[in-house]
């Protein structure tokens, strides 16, 4: 497949403040690429990059083969999502969706033709006469997208499009944002620091820190391969057990205990590491009771705290001297104070290099 | 029921309702007009109303008595004989200084003095603060310090200056020197209003229009101006008084001919012929004055449902 977004040694600053640098990004035609992490790193800095509502300080944009470093934001082909929707206020639903289309001088008959075909996409054809003061948070956001629809562009871009709408709003908008997307199959760019839209929305995830890209993959491998702590506590929830260790032969030894770790699955380029490391297990793969007993590292341990979400329920006891979750089956009775057999499997672990925080 | 905890916790639920029937507090708390504060808050209030608005009926009984009546009468008792003569005079006969044509070329002076000035400052002034905001430009910054400096600065300090240059203009003396000096002295403020309004817009606003292609006058014309009702009729208050009531400018750069109302107005009260006409006085006074109360109470109302119309949330 061909490059549809393509980023090459990309740096911002905003005066000293170096916002992204030598951020390198290739995105293929048709993809959903989400950009997630926390706030501040530069997410929507990188898309207003993309868009061309930043000059960049250094680096190229290429969009569908071409060079559009210098390109005005309306020649990328792009079209864009704001979280704050920004709706034209003054303008009817209708006027908002044609706006772009008048400013381009298209013919009345085509721009009619795209605005009903986007309104019925996204099924807003009873509110284009209405003005976006008049429309709840979802319906906003649903003309907003039509904005970029009815434009017919390469590329979306999406900045936190859900983050004002509540939560079951949302879970519908993203079902739908999924939908239109198999429809159209355009290359999207969806800015988020909401892991589960990340999750169920990415082809690619592209995590971010302080303007650096850490782990670009797709969901699977960044829910269970993470390349370092950050990836590995930031994505999950609840978050990934770490417990301190020292990585010995195939042993890790954590507070007297000896944990057996000849199922892990190393990298490659670790050889023979030892030394101090981070032993990250995920709640959802601890074994509770019965269960426990087919895992190849076992221990008891006494429950702290009961925390019932409804589907599961997350429980807190210790390993090794350090806070341990798990979570289970809501069905599974549990009691604070009650002594547990718990297991965990250390082949769908993960284990980072203590100083390097890097995974090995 | 013949768990024990049972019954205890019905006992206590029943004691419980016995004393919420007893309390008498239920639906909205009373609100007692006369406490004292509230005594005291009109007291005041009604204490600075008489004292504005005492000067203003004087003004106005006087403005409608005779001059024997005002030689002789009490100064606050309304006129026996009700005559407008007074408001004629003022309007069309009373002499300011050599010509005796009362207010009404003074009136006409102002308007031409005053739509101009406040139609080109308060559009450049929007453009000026639309453009620092969203379009910034290496040095806006700057040069949006050097503008609000500008704003600082006393009026006397620079008249000289601005005589010399509307002399090297040609316009010293006309109605164009005392637009374009309004024009200038209106700009630093306005700009200051139009930029902090602009900068409360959200900015994605200006983003989107931008992805949909328009561009500097098109998201001006199109997106920022509609939104921007308050803010005019703010401006275009602050100018309109501003400019009308104006004395300095009017006196130093229009020349005899395009005296303003208020020059004209002072040559009325200060003309040294004959004994003064308090009556024509205070008629012309009202009359000069009547301009900028009339903005205030049409541009009241408009400015109430701008702000309402613009608290549109987008
Ligand atoms: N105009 C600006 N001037 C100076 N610094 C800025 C400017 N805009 C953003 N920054 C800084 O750049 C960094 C990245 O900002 P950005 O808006 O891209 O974060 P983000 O990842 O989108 O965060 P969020 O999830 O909160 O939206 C932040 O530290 C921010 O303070
Ligand atoms: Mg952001």
């Amino acid at each position: 497949m061909q490059t549809s977004v393509s980023i090459r040694d990309l740096s911002l600053n905003f005066g000293h403040v170096k916002v992204l640098e030598h951020l390198n990004l290739d995105i293929k035609d048709g993809e959903f690429l989400v950009l997630l992490g926390p706030s501040g790193c530069g997410k929507s800095t990188l898309l207003n990059c993309i868009a061309g509502l930043l000059d960049l300080s250094d680096g190229e944009i290429h969009i569908s083969g071409k060079n559009v470093t210098w390109k005005e934001p309306k020649d990328r082909g792009i079209g864009m999502v704001f979280q704050s929707y920004a709706l034209y206020p003054q303008m009817s639903v209708e006027r908002n969706l044609s706006f772009g289309l008048r400013v381009a001088g298209m013919k009345k008959e085509e721009v009619d033709k795209r605005i009903a075909r986007a309104a019925e996409m996204l099924q807003i054809e009873p509110l284009l006469k209405r003005k976006p003061a008049n429309l709840s948070g979802g319906q906003r956001q649903r003309v907003a997208i039509g904005r970029a629809l009815v434009r017919d562009v390469d590329v979306f871009l999406f900045d936190e499009p859900l983050s004002n709408l509540d939560a079951k709003l949302r879970a519908d908008l993203r079902v739908e944002i999924k939908r239109l997307h198999h429809r159209l199959k355009n290359t999207m760019i969806y800015v988020t620091h909401d892991q589960v839209e990340a999750m169920t929305l990415a082809d690619r995830i592209a995590i971010m820190k302080g303007g650096v890209i850490q782990q670009l993959d797709n969901p699977h491998a960044i829910y269970n391969k993470p390349v370092n702590l950050f990836v590995a506590g930031f994505i999950g929830s609840p978050s990934m057990n770490f417990i301190d260790g020292t990585l010995a032969g195939r042993v890790v030894k954590a507070d007297g205990i000896d944990v057996p770790v000849d199922r892990y699955d190393f990298a490659p380029e670790t050889g023979n590491f030892s030394g101090d490391i981070v032993l990250g297990i995920r709640p959802e793969h601890v074994m509770v009771g019965e269960a426990a007993a087919s895992q190849p590292v076992q221990f008891e341990s006494e429950l702290e705290i009961i925390e019932p979400m409804g589907s599961d329920t997350i429980g807190w006891t210790s390993f090794a001297g350090q806070t341990f979750k798990f979570r289970c089956d809501s069905e599974v009775p549990l009691e604070e104070g009650q002594k547990l057999r718990l297991g965990f499997d250390p082949a769908r672990a993960s284990m980072f290099d203590a100083q390097s925080s890097e995974r090995i | 029921m013949s768990n024990p905890a049972t019954i205890s916790t019905n006992v206590a639920v029943d004691a419980v309702k016995d004393d919420l029937q007893l309390s008498t507090e239920r639906g909205p708390r009373p609100k007692p007009f006369f406490t004292t504060n509230r005594i005291i808050l009109y007291s005041i209030l009604v204490v600075a109303c008489l004292y504005y608005l005492f000067p203003l009926y004087v003004m106005i009984v006087t403005s409608f008595k005779t001059m024997p009546e005002i030689r002789f009468g009490n100064i606050f008792a309304p006129p026996v004989e009700f005559t407008g003569e007074a408001w004629a005079k003022a309007w069309a006969s009373a002499c300011t200084g050599l010509t005796c044509q009362g207010l009404s070329p003074g009136f006409w002076n102002s308007v031409k003095i005053l739509i101009p000035s406040v139609i080109v400052s308060t559009s450049v002034a929007a453009v000026n603060g639309y453009a620092l905001v969203n379009w910034r430009f290496k040095g806006s910054e700057i040069f949006f310090s050097i503008l609000i400096f500008g704003s600082f600065i006393p009026y006397q300090v620079m008249i000289y200056p601005l005589v010399i240059i509307t002399r090297e203009l040609n316009i010293f003396g006309s109605i164009w020197a005392v637009i374009l000096v309004h024009m200038v002295f209106g700009m630093p403020i306005l700009t200051l209003l139009f930029r902090n309004y602009f900068a409360s817009l959200p900015v994605e606003l200006f983003k989107a229009a931008r992805v949909d292609g328009a561009g500097f006058w098109r998201i001006f014309f199109e997106i920022m101006l509609p939104m921007s009702l308050p803010i005019i009729v703010v401006a275009l208050i602050l100018q309109v008084t501003g400019i009308w009531n104006d004395f300095l400018f009017g006196v130093v750069f229009a020349g005899t001919q395009n005296y303003p109302m208020t020059v004209q107005l002072n040559n009325i009260v200060n003309s040294a012929q004959g004994s003064p006409e308090y009556n024509v006085n205070m008629a012309a006074t009202i009359l000069t004055g009547l301009v900028p109360l009339v903005i205030y109470f049409i541009s009241g109302r408009l400015f109430v449902r701008g702000i309402a119309a613009g608290a549109v949330k987008g």
